[in-house]
This record gives structure tokens, sequence and C-alpha cells, in this order.
């Protein structure tokens, strides 16, 4: 069986809903960092797929932007982590509520 | 010469501004007597223009800027002085000037000086584009201007319940007219194409009768409420609830004499439609009758004026009518001044007595106030039209009309109430200054009033004895803008026969009112005699129970609806809507704000429930669009696709 776009596509849907269940489900904020990391990725990979597909290299472009966005915005997530941890002592989801309506 | 008409118009305005500053501060001296000044230069600059036209120069028109134009409508700030709007200029400057000056004494003790002056100022400046206006459009700018400043001046002492309904009156029942008038002004436009005088006058030649008829009737119903005439006429004798130099000033000599000047300014319209001609002047002539009768028993000196005013502006009216607008114009300029030095002299006299208005509690008050007796007694005696008075020369000239015209009826009627204005004037004049002391009983001690309010008063009283002079100028200055022409009656022996009759006919009226009310032995009426218990003193005291009337039959049931409307409609129906509105937004938000609880979790989910619900949206959209065309032409008439 040849795999074609489908098959990226079918990979990506599955990887973005692990992903979204992942940002629902996670309770810490590191795992919350990696659910996300799995939705980016998701996206990188129905990108990269279409862009062969359609052989235009604009998809691909995109994909190396979200992988250095992605890599900047945990390294500044992780830096502010830290942070919090230190002051906190834990980086459960359930304890930061100081932004109650 | 243009230099001098933008004086004349702008001092007024600079007058009333400069007191304006000071409304909030106690009284300050200053702003009477510089608002005196700016209204003087006001009048210097007036008469320099009537002394230029009067000399034969061209009427001045000029354009001060554009205010509207859009289209084909185009209306700007133009102003022309010509024969007709000197003459107002110098009538409304020359009382303004006097009772500015009297004012000062006059309100002397008032904590609204300032203010006063600031309201009477800017009176004197939208009388002034009332008068100098070119078109229709200013004229009616003018014309709420001195309606708003009328409410002002009336409710000047506001705390007092009765002065706030009586400008309340006076400003409803004046807009009331002013609609009227405002369809006038919208049919001219509609029918010539311009508000210019000049140009809706021409005009005025090619339209048809009928429509000039409704032209007439609806601008003269704006008249008849500024002039208070009858139905409209109640407001005037409420007016007089302001201070008395604002009675004089308004009430008596310019503001209510703005619906005289409007037909007289109108002439050309209505010579064209004789019968809407012919029904002012039966109106006026009945106003006169009927505003007489009322003034006769009377027991409030200044309503009795006001009636008397009344009466006289149906004078007016009826000249008007018929087509005598120089007569009309004449009179106008006359009663101004007696009329105004007669409220002055009123006012005088109500200083004395401590704001007593009734003149059955005055008598005797000659000895003590010598020169306000003088002033009072001539200008009566210029309202009864006694030679060579005043009066005399305008009131005479209208009856001279009226009979050369064969209006037998309207000159009998306007002859009758000749002797009725002699007789109540002097009945007034008898009451308050002859007789017994009266006002003894009531523990007043009255004084004269300062001198230099009588000096302020001098003009108008050297205006009362000598204006019939004035008669052939002036006659001679309009004679062409009003295609004024002399009545002649054409036997000398009936002109003879006329005239003296008059006189003594009215000197007759003058010596029963002071035989019956300068006797001693007058009481203060208290209901008990035969007289006052009469059916005809009820009715003529009573108002013909016009007041009640309208009390009973308009304001009540109209209140009454009002109280339906409010509680039914307003707050059952559009409160309860809006109301409705604002409560579901804010339960909703209510209920929705337990969404916000900082969790991040718990926002992640609802992101992501927003997200999903986007997303079937677009789905959703996206599907239909494909497959219907009329959800695709629907959603392109929205500008969605």
């Amino acid at each position: 069986m040849e795999i074609g776009l489908n098959h990226y596509l079918v990979l990506s849907t599955i990887l973005f809903a692990i992903g979204l269940v992942g940002v629902m489900k996670r309770k810490n904020l590191l795992l919350l960092f990696f659910a996300t990391e799995i939705l980016l990725n998701a996206v990188n990979i129905a990108f990269a797929a279409i862009s062969h597909y359609y052989g235009d290299l604009t998809g691909q472009m995109f994909a190396f932007f979200v992988i250095a966005i992605a890599a900047s915005e945990v390294a500044v997530g992780l830096g502010l982590l830290i942070v919090w941890f230190k002051r906190h002592g834990t980086i459960d989801l359930d304890l930061m509520t100081s932004m109650k309506g | 010469m243009e230099k001098y008409l933008y004086i004349a118009l702008f001092a007024p305005f600079v007058s009333s501004l400069f007191s304006a500053l000071f409304t909030a501060t106690p009284k300050k001296l200053f702003t009477g007597i510089i608002a005196s000044l700016l209204i003087f230069t006001s009048l210097v600059s007036s008469t320099i223009l009537l002394i230029y036209l009067f000399k034969g120069g061209e009427p001045i028109h000029v354009e001060m800027m554009t205010w509207m134009a859009t289209g084909d409508l185009y209306i700007p700030f133009g102003f022309l002085v010509d024969q007709v709007s000197v003459t107002m200029m110098m009538v409304v400057t020359l009382v303004s000037t006097v009772v500015h000056v009297y004012a000062i004494g006059y309100m002397d003790h008032d904590k609204g000086f300032n203010r006063f002056f600031s309201w009477l100022s800017a009176f004197v400046f939208s009388m002034m584009i009332l008068v100098m206006s070119d078109n229709y459009a200013g004229l009616f700018i003018g014309w709420e201007g001195v309606g708003l400043c009328s409410w002002g001046l009336i409710g000047f002492w506001f705390h007092k319940e009765s002065a706030s309904w009586a400008a309340n009156e006076a400003f409803i029942m004046n807009r009331i007219a002013d609609l009227g008038m405002l369809i006038g002004i919208f049919l001219i436009y509609w029918n010539t194409g311009t508000l210019q005088y000049d140009g809706a006058f021409a005009a005025f030649h090619t339209l048809d009768p009928t429509t000039l008829t409704w032209i007439g009737i609806f601008l003269f119903i704006g008249a008849m409420g500024k002039s208070a005439q009858f139905p409209l006429h109640t407001w005037l004798a409420d007016a007089m609830e302001g201070p008395t130099p604002v009675s004089a000033l308004i009430h008596a000599a310019t503001m209510v004499t703005a619906g005289v000047y409007l037909v007289i300014r109108s002439n050309e319209l209505y010579s064209l439609i004789p019968d809407v001609g012919l029904f002012i002047a039966s109106l006026g002539t009945f106003v006169a009758l009927f505003a007489a009768s009322m003034a006769l028993v009377n027991r409030d000196m200044k309503r009795i004026i006001a009636y008397s005013t009344l009466s006289q502006l149906g004078y007016m009216f009826a000249a008007a009518g018929l087509g005598a607008y120089w007569v009309a114009l004449f009179h106008l300029m006359a009663h101004a001044f007696f009329k105004a030095l007669l409220f002055l002299g009123a006012g005088n006299v109500m200083h004395a007595m401590h704001d007593e208005l009734d003149p059955f509690k005055m008598g005797g008050l000659k000895k003590v106030m010598k020169w306000t007796w003088i002033m009072m007694t001539i200008a009566s005696l210029a309202l009864a039209g006694i030679f060579p008075f005043a009066g005399f020369f305008s009131k005479d000239t209208i009856l001279e009309a009226a009979f050369a015209d064969h209006h037998y009826v309207i000159y009998g009627v306007l002859l009758f109430t000749a002797g009725l204005t002699a007789f109540y004037s002097f009945r007034l004049v008898a009451l308050i200054f002859h007789g017994e002391e009266r006002y003894k009983l009531f523990g007043i001690h009255p004084h004269e009033a300062y001198r230099f309010m009588l000096v302020a008063m001098s003009p108008l009283l050297l205006f009362a004895i000598i204006a019939g002079v004035f008669q052939e100028p002036f006659f001679h200055m309009v004679e062409e803008l009003l295609r004024a022409h002399e009545y002649h009656i054409h036997s000398h022996t009936t002109l003879w026969i006329m005239l003296l009759g008059t006189q003594i006919f009215v000197g007759l009226a003058i010596l029963y009112a002071y035989k019956k009310y300068a006797r001693s032995g007058i009481k203060v009426p208290d209901g008990t005699s035969a007289t006052e218990n009469s059916f005809i003193y009820k009715l003529l005291i009573n108002q013909y129970y016009i007041p009640y009337f309208y009390e009973e039959y308009i304001i009540r049931p109209y209140r009454e609806l009002s109280a339906v409307f409010w509680q039914k409609i307003d707050i059952k129906i559009v409160d309860a809507t809006v109301d409705g509105i604002a409560g579901i937004i804010y339960s909703t938000g209510e209920k929705t704000r337990t969404m916000q609880s900082g969790n991040l979790s718990t926002m992640l989910k609802w992101m992501v429930v927003g997200l999903v619900v986007l997303l079937s949206l677009a789905v959703i959209f996206g599907v239909t669009v494909r497959y219907s065309d009329g959800a695709a032409s629907a959603l392109s008439g929205l500008g969605v696709m």
C-alpha cells in the first residue's frame, strides 16, 4: 500500500486530537507544554504533506517558521515556569487561579 | 452705513454677553451701566440710519455670511435696513435704552441684577435680528429668540410658582403659534423657492390665490401667538408676573408688536389676499373690544395695562388688515412710547406701594408721586387719543381708515372701544392718584422713585406728547415701501364731526371715570356690592372664563391623557422593553461569569469549545454555500461572500 496524502492527514489529525486532549486534561504545566508541542507538530506534518502534494514550498517554509516560533515560545515558557516553581514550589494548574473573574 | 448697521445689531449682543459673565456674582452696578451704554450705542446707530433713510438714502442690504446652502436652498445671514425696519429699530432701541436705565433703579435690590441685564440685552439683540433680517428664516430666529428671552424674563423670579407657570404658559402658547408660522414659511419656500423677502414677494404675484391664502393664514397664526390675539391671548395678562421693566419693554412696546410687524412686512402678500386681510381686521377689532372690556373691571394695575396693550394690538391689526400698513406701523410706534411710559409709571407706583397691585388700595398718591402722576396721566391721555398727544394722531387715523374704507362696523366697534379705553385708563389713574389715601389703612409709606429713573422716562414722555408731529414725515418716508395712501374723507363736515365727536365721546368717558373713581368714599371691594355680583362683572373679572375653559377642557384632559400614556405606554411597553433587554444581558453575564474561574485548564477547555463551534459553523457555511444557490445569493447579499 502506497502511503499517500490522506495517511499523513489522518496521522496529523490523530496527533492533533491527542494534543487537544492533553491540553484539556493535563494539570501539570510542563506536560501542558508537551501537549502544545504535539499540537504544533501535528500541524507541521499537515503543512509538510500538503506542501509536498502540491509541489509548493510555501507550506514547508511555514512549518519551519512554526518550529522556530515554537522553540522560542518554549524557551520563554520554561523560563516563566522555573520562576513560578521557585516562587510557589508547584506547577499544578489548579493552584494557579489568581485571575478569577 | 453698513458699519452702523452692524453696530446697531451687535451692541446689544455684546452687552448681553458681558453681563452674562457676571451672572453668578453679586450685584455689580457697572453691568447695568455698561449694558445701558451699549444699548444707547445701538440707539445712536439706529438714529443715524434713520436720518440717512429719511433723507432719501437707499435701503441698506448686507449679507454677513452664508448660513445654509444646500442644493437649491440658500439662506444667508442677511440684514436689511429699509424704512420699515428702521422704524422698528428706533422703537426697539429707544424703548430698551430707557428701560435699561430705568431697570438700574428698579432692580436695585434684586439678587439677579446682572442676570437681568443679560437677559434684557439678549432680548434686544433677538428683536433686532427679527426686524433687521432680510428673509423669513432670519426673522424666525429672532422670533424664537425673543420668545426665549420673554420666557427667561417672565420667569425671572422663578422661585415664585406663579412666575414660572406664567413663563411656561407664554412659551408653550407661542410655540403652538410658531408651528403655524413655520408651516407658513415652509409653504413660502415650497412655492417660491426662496425665503428672501424680495424674491418671495416677487414670486407671490405668480401664485394662485388659494396657495397665497394658506400662506397668509399660517403666517398670521404665528403673528397671533406673538401678538397675543384671541384665542391665544391668555398668556399676555399672565406674563405680568415678570419684573415691570420687562412688561414695559417686551409685553407692551416691542415683542408683542412683532406679529404686527410680520403682517406689515408681508404687506405684498396680504394686499394680494384681501379676504384674509378682512379677517385679520375683524379679529383685531374683536380683540380690541374684548380686551378693553376685561380691563374695565380688573383690579390688578399691571393686568389692566396689559389688557390695554392687547386692545391696542387689536387696533394695529385692524389697520394692517384693512391695508393701512403705514397707519398700523405708526400706531405701533406711538403706542410703544406711551404704553412703555405707562408701564414704567406703574413700576414706580409698585415700588412705592411695596409691590401692591390693587389700585383700590392706593388712592391719593399724587401728593407723594407728583412726577409719576404727571407722566401716567399724559400717557393715559395719549392712550385715550386726546389731542394733541400721540394717540390722537395714530388712533384717529385708524378710525378714519376704517371709515374711509366703508367698514362701518369695524369703525363703530373701534370708536366704542376708544371710549372704553379712555374709561379704564382714567379709572386706573383716578384710583391710584386721586381720592382718599386708602393706602394708609395698610400702613404703607410711599415714596417717589429715584430721580434718574424719572429722567430716564422723560424721552418717552416727550415722544408720547409730540409723536403726532412725525405723522406727515413718517408717511412720506414709508409711502413708497408700504404703498401707503392718505385717507381722505371727502366731506370736511363729516371729518370735523368725526374728530370732534370722537374727542367729546372720549372726553366724556374720562370725566365719567374721574367722577366715579376720584371721589372720596371708595372702599376696597370685598365682593358684597351689587355690581360685583352682577353677571357681567363676574364674566369680565373671570376673563370670560377663558382661562378656566383652557384649564378645564385642554390642560386637564391633556394631563390625564399624559398620565395614561406615561403609566400604560411608557412604563409598561417602552420602559419594559428596554429594561427587559438590559435584564437579559445582565443575567446572562451574571450566569456566565462563573466560567471565569481563573483556572487555566478550564479556560483552555472553553477555548477548545469555542474552536469547535467556530469550526462547525465554517463547515456548515461552506457546505450550505456549495450545495445551495439560494443560500449563496443570500450570503452575497449580506456581503459575507
